[in-house]
């Protein structure tokens, strides 16, 4: 599993890229992206909707199972991946690359991890599943 | 606590993802992944470990009335070496599982059954049972592999004597040899490709394994777990049990009609009196396909405008058509082909289309090729020599 040492992470998987005034980019972590096995859905929301941290504001599905996606942070969406809506493959192929959502918000999440912190975090997850 | 399969070291060297199905710890998938192992079935050859399935047998002189009494397909006229498919039904005409009858003999019967219902079906049987009709469960003794795919006879013929294989589809062969393993070989399976499924003594099974994975290059065969298992015989519209059938969904509501015989010359059977009482289904299995953005899923409600007319009993994203397709039980008036209904999905209303099942059959080409492979050779080619043969 790889975790970019630039990005910041949500306990949830969800990794985070400031873009600087108040922006951010949301995407799906390695870890998250390999429990899932193949995406073959996403759910984005619209530009305009809420986000709260620690809410479900996307869904992915696999072969196998739907899951939620979690806000990392409070704000509303600026932009979404329309590209995912139609080759939501990309996320297995590139999960850093495949991000969901750009959000604007006016403070980072209380709780967000650095890559290494992540990693200890997704190896334990790992290791229980 | 769950079991595990003779196969499960094979499994976990494997790096397959694991998790309990019926009372075992079964693959769900490989490191390939569950759209990859479905594309190989198709496209050439899938081996699955299927040993949690149940195998029960019948024996003595009364076995054949016995079972004309336990199972709503007739199983007369099932010659020696034949398989055939019927529901198993409660007094109330429900379905409480379905199986497989290969015929042994005049007095020896087979009964293939699904895993989670070994126990419930022994004692259902055993209860059933009258005259001279001896029932004992060997599923515990017997492991079972299935070779899926168009490139499933040239495979077996590479281990087994291409002559001793079993040629039409639903026969089996008794005790022929596969890579030098006593096996019981019966060609079905459950993916809407040829196949066989091979039963052999459960302490034999990981030989006969080591010899289809020593080829596998050679076909393009991997090994596949139950989750392209479900997305293959969701495509081919093949029902599941504890889905499109349950112990209160009618076989006849599940659109398993030609597999009931309510003629007289099969006489009574469990719950006929239930379906005869019941009359015409007032809902049925049908196929959906999402013209709308999103998966149905199990469970979710189906609408006709603002009324719910039914429910989805499986869906998921049909790998092989690219599109996502469900099974959903309906209101009949709303069962015709074209017909436009919704799907809610987690709260979100999406558009989908009644369409003609299945979803997925195979080519008549595919058939064609394969069936070149299973000609009488009276040898086996060299795997090597028989791959280019077939491509």
């Amino acid at each position: 599993m790889t975790f970019p040492k630039s990005l910041s992470y949500a306990k949830t998987h969800e990794w985070i890229e400031p873009l600087g005034g108040g922006s951010y980019r949301i995407g799906l972590t390695d870890y998250a992206q390999r429990a899932l096995g193949d995406v073959v859905f996403v759910n984005l929301p619209e530009p305009g909707d809420a986000l709260v941290e620690g809410e479900a504001f996307c869904d992915v599905e696999s072969v196998k199972a739907v899951s939620d996606v979690f806000s990392p942070l409070t704000g509303t969406v600026a932009e979404i991946n329309a590209a995912l809506l139609d080759s939501p493959e990309r996320i297995n192929q590139d999960c850093y690359a495949a991000w969901l959502i750009t959000a604007r918000a006016d403070a980072p999440g209380a709780d967000w991890l650095d890559a290494d912190a992540y990693a200890a975090l997704a190896e334990a997850e790992a290791k229980t599943h | 606590m769950e079991r595990v399969t003779a196969l499960y070291e094979r499994h976990a060297m494997a790096g397959a993802r694991m998790a309990p199905f019926a009372g075992y710890i079964m693959p769900i998938s490989y490191p390939t992944g569950i759209i990859a192992e479905h594309n190989a079935v198709r496209t050439a050859a899938g081996l699955f470990d299927i040993s949690h399935m149940g195998l029960i047998l019948a024996e003595g002189r009364g076995a054949l009335t016995y079972l004309r009494w336990l199972l709503c397909n007739d199983m007369a006229g099932l010659a020696q070496n034949g398989v055939r498919y019927s529901p198993i039904l409660n007094e109330s005409g429900g379905v409480i599982d379905d199986a497989l009858v290969a015929c042994l003999g005049a007095n020896l019967y087979a009964i293939i059954v699904n895993a989670s219902n070994i126990e419930s079906d022994f004692t259902w049987m055993k209860r059933h049972r009258f005259g001279d009709t001896a029932l004992y469960d060997i599923s515990r003794d017997v492991a079972i592999l299935a070779v899926q795919g168009p490139r499933a006879a040239a495979i077996m013929s590479v281990l087994a004597d291409p002559d001793e294989l079993p040629k039409r589809y639903y026969t089996f062969s008794p005790w022929i040899s596969v890579a030098e393993v006593a096996a019981f070989v019966s060609r079905t399976g459950y993916t809407g490709e040829d196949g066989f499924e091979i039963f052999v003594h459960k302490p034999c099974v990981t030989q006969v394994w080591d010899a289809l994975m020593d080829i596998s290059g050679d076909f393009g065969m991997i090994p596949c777990g139950l989750g392209a298992r479900d997305t293959l015989r969701l495509e081919a519209a093949m029902p599941l049990y504890g889905h499109e059938m349950t112990d209160s969904i009618t076989p006849l509501e599940a659109g398993m009609g030609r597999f009931v015989t309510m003629d007289r010359g099969k006489g009574d059977f469990i719950g006929r009196a239930a379906l005869e009482a019941k009359g015409k289904p007032e809902r049925r299995r049908v196929g959906l396909r999402m013209t709308g953005r999103g998966i149905a899923r199990e469970g979710c409600a189906v609408y006709s405008g603002d009324k719910q007319i039914g429910y989805v009993t499986s869906g998921t994203r049909l790998p092989s058509m690219g599109y996502a397709g469900a099974l959903a039980l309906v209101d009949t008036r709303h069962r015709a082909e074209g017909t436009e209904l919704e799907v809610d999905i987690r709260g979100r209303r999406v558009t989908a289309q009644v369409v003609k099942l299945p979803f997925y059959s195979r080519s008549r080409e595919t058939d064609k090729s394969s069936k070149i492979t299973y000609e009488p050779s009276g040898y086996t080619l060299p795997h090597a020599q028989l791959h280019n043969y077939i491509i």
